[in-house]
């Protein structure tokens, strides 16, 4: 297909990968590697899915980040969508993956199995003609995402607003993706280089929320797209800067993403939402400012407010369950004493295991094989 | 979760909603332009590739930054990149 075959190109990925090689060596030698962090869920899945991680040198590796909207998503939210499941003349949606995602009692597909309203939907445009044709349902959009995901669910409420459809309500868990990174920078323990901004929350967003990074903590930043070139050549971006000893915000990804980004995407968030007070997210705690809840214009539609019981249940984790490690970028996935045996793709305990963006469940499904083949 | 996919806007479906059909790697699907219309009517966008996500368009691909980006590795030898 048009712009993913090019974009896969083996003899430019052969090109880039000796540069990549001549590039690193060229950097200061130090006794750890030089990490990489790619921010992004998308990004981790590519990375795994072709490889890219074993065509770096020794000397520089990929750091999975918190940029996976199912992977932060807390028990909490999954808890209430599940309850909200359960009313009667209700249907829930959501993404494929956020119904895979277990709660304290279960995931929503446990819901619906034991029957509670569960539909899984492509978008939420799809949620929204689900309420239409059923008028005497209350059809709930469980939203999750960043702002790439953000402008969908807002031209939806948009549009809920003008027609008057009274059935239609949103569970909304949005989140931002500054916060996450400052909470991940301002970690002493944690030492990352560099980082492979999310390409697709910057066309939404534009460049503006890096812009911190290299201005308060001196690192580099590259927006990527997704593709092996993509990648590859964010990378050598990277090396290139810290090679200079410099750091600022570039963009790889200028097919499709700008400085700008897109302003009437924008333009309808900040219509329909506002920036919660403070928002949970699963291996970082509550983070103030970092998600976006109903503007008050559209609190009629909050599905919150159909919850009868609204306080959150304590989540009982498994304190061997090392997710918030791996979120944060302390631990690699195999590391957990979960991994693979307790916790598979199939059977999930954490939701880094659901999403095929998640860093765990990326790492079963392409790393596992090779290690079962070897067997 | 956040993946965006390539798709080639086909025709308008509902001009007055700027939905469109698009085709992606042979999946076709209905999807919402507004956020990449600009000035002109949604018309104009048929036979542009755009950047889909869960059924929203964000962003219109530029042809020549993508063959700009692919051309900085197949031209160049080894060591004259700068
Ligand atoms: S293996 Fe499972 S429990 Fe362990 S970190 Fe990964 S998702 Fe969490």
């Amino acid at each position: 297909m048009k712009y993913v075959d090019e974009f896969r190109d083996p003899q430019v990925v052969q090109r880039m990968v000796c540069e990549i090689a001549a590039t690193a060596a060229r950097l200061p030698p130090r006794s750890q590697p030089w990490q990489l962090m790619e921010v992004c869920g998308g990004h981790t899945h590519a990375i795994f899915r072709f490889g890219l991680d074993r065509l770096l040198p020794d000397c520089v590796e990929f750091v999975h980040g918190p940029g996976c909207p199912v992977c932060v998503l807390p028990e909490s939210v999954i808890d209430q969508a599940v309850a909200l499941s359960q009313r009667p003349d209700t249907l829930l949606c959501s993404y494929g993956d956020a119904v895979r995602v277990p709660g304290t009692g279960g995931s929503l597909l446990d819901a619906r199995a034991d029957g509670a309203g569960v539909e899984v939907v492509y978008g939420p445009r799809d949620a929204l003609e689900l309420a239409r044709r059923r008028p005497a349902s209350d059809v709930v959009f469980l939203a999750i995402g960043f702002e790439t995901t953000a402008p969908a669910t807002a031209l939806a409420l948009q549009t809920a607003r003008r027609e008057g459809l009274r059935n239609f309500r949103v569970l909304c868990h949005l989140v931002l993706i500054e916060p996450p990174l400052r909470a991940l920078l301002s970690d002493p323990e944690l030492r990352i280089d560099g980082f492979l901004g999310p390409g697709h929350v910057s066309l939404v967003t534009g460049t503006r929320p890096f812009d911190f990074i290299p201005a308060e903590y001196r690192r580099p930043v590259v927006i990527s797209g997704f593709e092996p070139v993509d990648l590859l050549q964010s990378v050598w971006m990277l090396l290139r800067q810290l090679e200079q000893d410099e750091a600022r915000v570039e963009l790889q990804y200028r097919r499709a993403a700008s400085t700008a980004g897109n302003r009437t995407a924008r333009a309808a968030i900040d219509e329909v939402f506002e920036p919660a007070p403070a928002t949970e997210w699963r291996g970082l705690g509550a983070l103030p400012h970092s998600g976006l809840r109903l503007a008050p214009e559209y609190r009629a539609f909050d599905a919150a407010e159909l919850l009868t019981c609204t306080a959150p249940v304590p989540a009982e984790t498994d304190p061997r369950c090392g997710c918030a490690k791996v979120l944060s970028g302390h631990m690699k996935p195999p590391v957990c004493p979960l991994f693979g045996r307790e916790c598979t793709p199939a059977s999930p305990r954490g939701p880094l295991m659901v999403s095929s963006e998640g860093a765990c469940a990326a790492w079963y499904q392409y790393r596992q094989e090779t290690a079962d083949a070897r067997r | 979760m956040c993946l965006a996919v390539p798709a080639l806007v086909i025709s308008v479906t509902d001009p007055s909603r700027a939905l469109a059909l698009s085709d992606s790697g042979g999946i076709r699907r209905e999807i919402d332009l507004s956020c990449v219309l600009g000035e002109g009517p949604p018309e104009m966008l048929v036979g542009r590739w755009v950047l889909v996500h869960v059924g929203v368009a964000l962003a219109l691909i530029s042809d020549e930054e993508a063959r700009a980006s692919l051309a900085l590795w197949a031209e160049l030898d080894d060591g004259e990149r700068q």
